[in-house]
């Protein structure tokens, strides 16, 4: 059982519902991907569905190449687990156009809900700042999450937050599955018709 | 040893300058000190040091997302580090192109690198990367630039193996 309390699809939906146009949205293999293709099947955001460990990295990425845009990582606690490294290479960079939302319900929840580092006691908003990235946070409930929203989307980055949510796996909603696809309809919207 | 004074790595930077590739993401080597020199002191150059290999693979991903080319540049011990990653762009039909100083081969002189630096090419193959080797600085200029206009004039994943023969090898005795 998790520790958290909060529904990660009204967390997701909190973090996207209200968009602006130049938020690029990395979610994370596999719930966070589906949660974001729940709010909305937007082709601003790219949803892993592979590359375990890796989101944070592809969120630094294009932070770097977009610096007119704003990015916002959403992933799950064991993903960025097996990318703890890619905190400390973020606090080197200091993007100040990235945000990353861990969502972390305590357990790996596409193989059978077994509890990840996260429920033993690992502190991911801890490792974060003791990487060196300035502003940390753990969101435990709605008016937190509230308190957070400017942080995450105006705030000179980098910032990090993990949001203690249930343990409730709502329906799967699917992103784009085919790979190609995925990304040349991101290209497309993001740097015009010509990049595909 | 290493010649001090070889041009080859300026001749790979002058092909990354061609190809317009500004993303650079390394887990350093000593057969790529200079040319991680020249990469830093270029201001359009973006040079990313990774704690390891797999995060350029992600990186380099998000780079060409956003509309900029990259290069990963590790040694070959690094190369088991990426596998996994490297379907990122293989499923994505993205470019990834990594430039990698073997270890493990040509008077070789510490054997724990002998187990991934002869296992790099298979394992990179295995995970559909075209390969390019290089045994000769006279070599390296046209090996670069071909692997990296297969990469993103495909969209596809190559490696130029810079063998130890061309570094050096590095004497443990």
């Amino acid at each position: 059982m998790s520790s958290g309390t909060m529904q990660r699809r009204e967390v997701v939906s909190a973090l996207l519902a209200p968009r602006q146009d130049n938020l690029l949205t990395v979610g994370g293999l596999g719930s966070s991907s589906w949660d974001i293709a729940a709010t909305a099947d937007n082709p601003q955001d790219f949803c892993l569905v592979g590359g375990m460990g890796l989101t944070v990295s592809v969120g630094l990425g294009l932070a770097g190449a977009r610096p007119q845009n704003h990015v916002l990582v959403i992933t799950g606690d064991g993903d960025m687990l097996m990318g703890m490294g890619s905190l400390a290479t973020v606090a080197q960079i200091q993007p100040r156009n990235l945000a990353i939302v861990v969502l972390d319900n305590e357990m790996f929840g596409e193989t059978g809900g077994q509890p990840t580092h996260t429920a033993g006691g690992t502190d991911l908003a801890a490792i974060a700042k003791g990487a060196g990235i300035p502003t940390t946070g753990t969101i435990r409930d709605a008016a937190a999450l509230q308190d957070a929203l400017p942080h995450i989307h105006e705030s000179d980055g980098p910032v990090f937050y993990v949001a203690k949510v249930s343990a409730e796996m709502p329906p799967t909603v699917y992103p784009p599955l085919d790979g190609p696809f995925a990304k040349d309809r991101f290209r497309a919207a993001v740097l015009g018709d010509g990049a595909v | 040893m290493t010649e001090k004074s070889a041009e080859w790595p300026s001749d790979i930077f002058t092909v990354l300058r061609e190809r317009e590739i500004s993303q650079i993401c390394h887990v350093p080597d000593a057969g790529h000190d200079r040319l991680i020199r020249l990469c830093n002191a270029q201001n359009d150059m973006s040079v990313i040091t990774l704690t390891t290999e797999e995060e350029g693979v992600g990186i380099l991903a998000g780079a060409w997302l956003g509309g900029r080319r990259g290069a990963l540049l590790m040694q070959s011990s690094g190369v088991g580090n990426t596998i996994n990653a490297l379907a990122l762009p293989a499923a994505c039909r993205m470019p990834f192109f990594t430039i990698v100083t073997m270890r493990g081969e040509w008077g070789e002189g510490n054997p724990w690198q002998l187990p991934m630096g002869q296992g790099a090419p298979g394992a990179l193959e295995a995970m559909g990367v075209t390969l390019y080797r290089v045994e000769r600085a006279e070599d390296v200029t046209n090996t670069v630039n071909a692997a990296a206009a297969q990469a993103f004039n495909n969209q596809c994943s190559t490696a130029v193996l810079l063998s130890q023969r061309l570094i050096g090898a590095k004497g443990f005795k």
